[in-house]
């Protein structure tokens, strides 16, 4: 399988606080990866850090056959911003968003955007949502939007940042299962940041447990050995604090 | 003489002409304006700049200089100054805005005070005077106003990205921060435009009015920031043509028509609920 991402040796100071401490993996196609750990690991960072927001303070990440800004990565963000139903906002107008990174000024949506923004309604079943105001959804359906927004320049990675904490337990079980069926299908590589190690194991291949630095690497079923390791960081950060 | 025959006449004065050109051009830049502004929550920016510009104002009277060309580059730079403030950790937005505000109408004060007190002059740049607007000023706010509009057009679907979500924008490559910083230098171009129709304490609510009274009823992006141009287009010309025939400050007489129409749509949102 090729790669499609290599970080190596990445270090993320924030002023005087190390967040990350020498991360080095790689991202192949296909993968689907659930990337876990405490409140603090430095999830968050890393995939800020992935997506260019966050300057990395050294090490390097390599980006292979994709452009970070031009179509390659997707990305579902940590909290809905459309929590604000106040914002006025079509569905289709949401999702168009998704396609302006790829677009030179003046930036306008055409007959062939218009096509790609139906045919990712109808991938994820919201469609019939197309021209509803974002504020009126419910946060499953805006979920699903934002989703949207994130997969309709077809990346090829697609990052999604804790993307259930939100929904009610039907609502993402759904959502996980879609998932899935975009990872097994759709030919693109997942990385899903989430807390809830229960649910992530189950559906991806992989997991990805940080504690600042990587703790464990490598595939999902053999992860199950580790579960005592992980309440052993969470204890070893609790003495770190208390210290 | 009934309403027809006096708004028939007021049309015949060049003056009346050039209040409703000068007019509705600021009606549609700050309504354009307005909806990025009100939803990135920096209405208040506008506020600030308008303050800014009172200062200005009082600069260019006491010199004898044209307010307008003396004001626009100050009021630029200001709205340059508060972006980078509120880009700043350690000093909250609003509280920047406070800042450069307060210090603005200040020097305003001292400057007026310099040149012998508060003076008719300064009077209608604060509410507005619809006999004051001069040829060069019309010239000079349709060259701006033509510019700002098509900045906006031009750059509608990057504005539209980086108000929805900024990050999300930033992700996809668009300059986030050079696009806060057009809409921060289109707005103080704006307010500096308004200052003769509306006046400087009143400019801030030609960004903000039309746009909260377009929300009550849109649904989509664009329909919010057509009705909202249409709102500041209606309220700037039936302002203008009630401030001729009562005689009242042109800002204030579009400032209340402006609210009439917020009641409106309000109540309108209401009874379709019902």
């Amino acid at each position: 399988m090729s790669k499609i991402i290599e970080v190596k040796n990445l270090n993320i100071f924030y002023g005087q606080q190390q967040v990350l401490k020498d991360i080095t993996f790689t991202i192949e196609e296909g993968d689907y990866i659930g990337l876990v750990g405490a409140n603090g690991s430095g999830k968050t960072t890393l995939v800020k850090a992935i997506l260019g927001l966050v300057p990395s303070t050294s090490g390097t990440i390599q980006y292979y056959g994709i452009d970070r800004y031009q179509q390659g990565v997707g990305y579902l963000p940590q909290v809905a911003v459309t929590g604000n139903t106040l914002f006025p906002a079509e569905v289709h107008e949401i999702v168009g968003i998704g396609l302006m990174g790829s677009k030179k000024f003046p930036k306008k949506i055409n007959k062939e955007d218009n096509h790609r923004i139906d045919d990712i309604l109808r991938r994820l079943d919201i469609y019939h949502l197309k021209h509803k105001k974002i504020g009126d959804l419910s946060g499953g359906q805006q979920q699903r939007v934002l989703l949207a927004r994130a997969m309709v320049s077809k990346p090829k990675l697609l990052i999604l940042d804790e993307p259930t904490s939100a929904l009610d337990p039907k609502v993402r079980t759904e959502f996980f299962k879609l998932i899935k069926d975009i990872n097994e299908n759709d030919n693109t590589s997942i990385v899903l940041v989430s807390h809830d190690l229960g649910s992530i194991k189950k559906c991806s291949k992989k997991i990805m447990l940080l504690d600042r630095e990587l703790m464990y690497f490598g595939s999902s079923d053999d992860f199950t050995i580790n579960v005592n390791f992980v309440e052993g960081i969470h204890d070893h950060m609790h003495m770190e604090v208390t210290n | 003489m009934d309403t027809i025959e006096i708004i028939k006449e007021a049309f015949g004065y060049s003056f009346m002409q050039r209040a409703m050109i000068v007019g509705t051009l600021i009606a549609i830049s700050s309504s354009l304006l307005g909806v990025f502004l009100v939803l990135k929550k920096y209405s208040m920016i506008g506020d600030g700049l308008a303050h800014v510009s009172f200062a200005t104002v009082a600069i260019a009277l006491l010199l004898g200089a044209s307010p307008m060309l003396v004001s626009i580059p100050i009021v630029v730079i200001a709205s340059i100054f508060i972006m980078e403030l509120n880009e700043r950790a350690g000093i909250h937005g609003d509280a920047a805005i406070g800042l450069v505000s307060s210090f603005s109408v200040a020097l305003g004060v001292m400057i007026s005070s310099i040149a012998g007190g508060f003076n008719v002059d300064l009077f209608s740049y604060l509410f507005g005077s619809i006999l004051a607007i001069k040829a060069s000023d019309m010239y000079l706010s349709i060259i701006l106003a033509i510019v700002v509009i098509s900045l906006i057009v031009f750059f509608y679907n990057d504005l539209f990205a980086v108000t929805h979500d900024e990050s999300f924008a930033r992700v996809i490559g668009i300059k986030t921060k050079r696009m806060n910083y057009l809409i921060a230098t289109l707005t103080a171009i704006t307010i500096v435009l308004g200052i003769r129709v509306v006046g400087t304490m009143l400019i801030s609510s030609m960004i903000v009015f039309p746009t909260v009274t377009a929300l009550q009823i849109s649904r989509s992006f664009k329909s919010t920031i057509i009705i909202s141009a249409i709102v500041s287009v209606l309220a700037v010309i039936i302002g203008v043509i009630g401030s001729y025939i009562f005689n009242f400050p042109s800002g204030a007489s579009i400032v209340m028509i402006n609210a009439v129409l917020f009641i409106i749509f309000v109540s309108l949102k209401k009874i379709v609920r019902i």
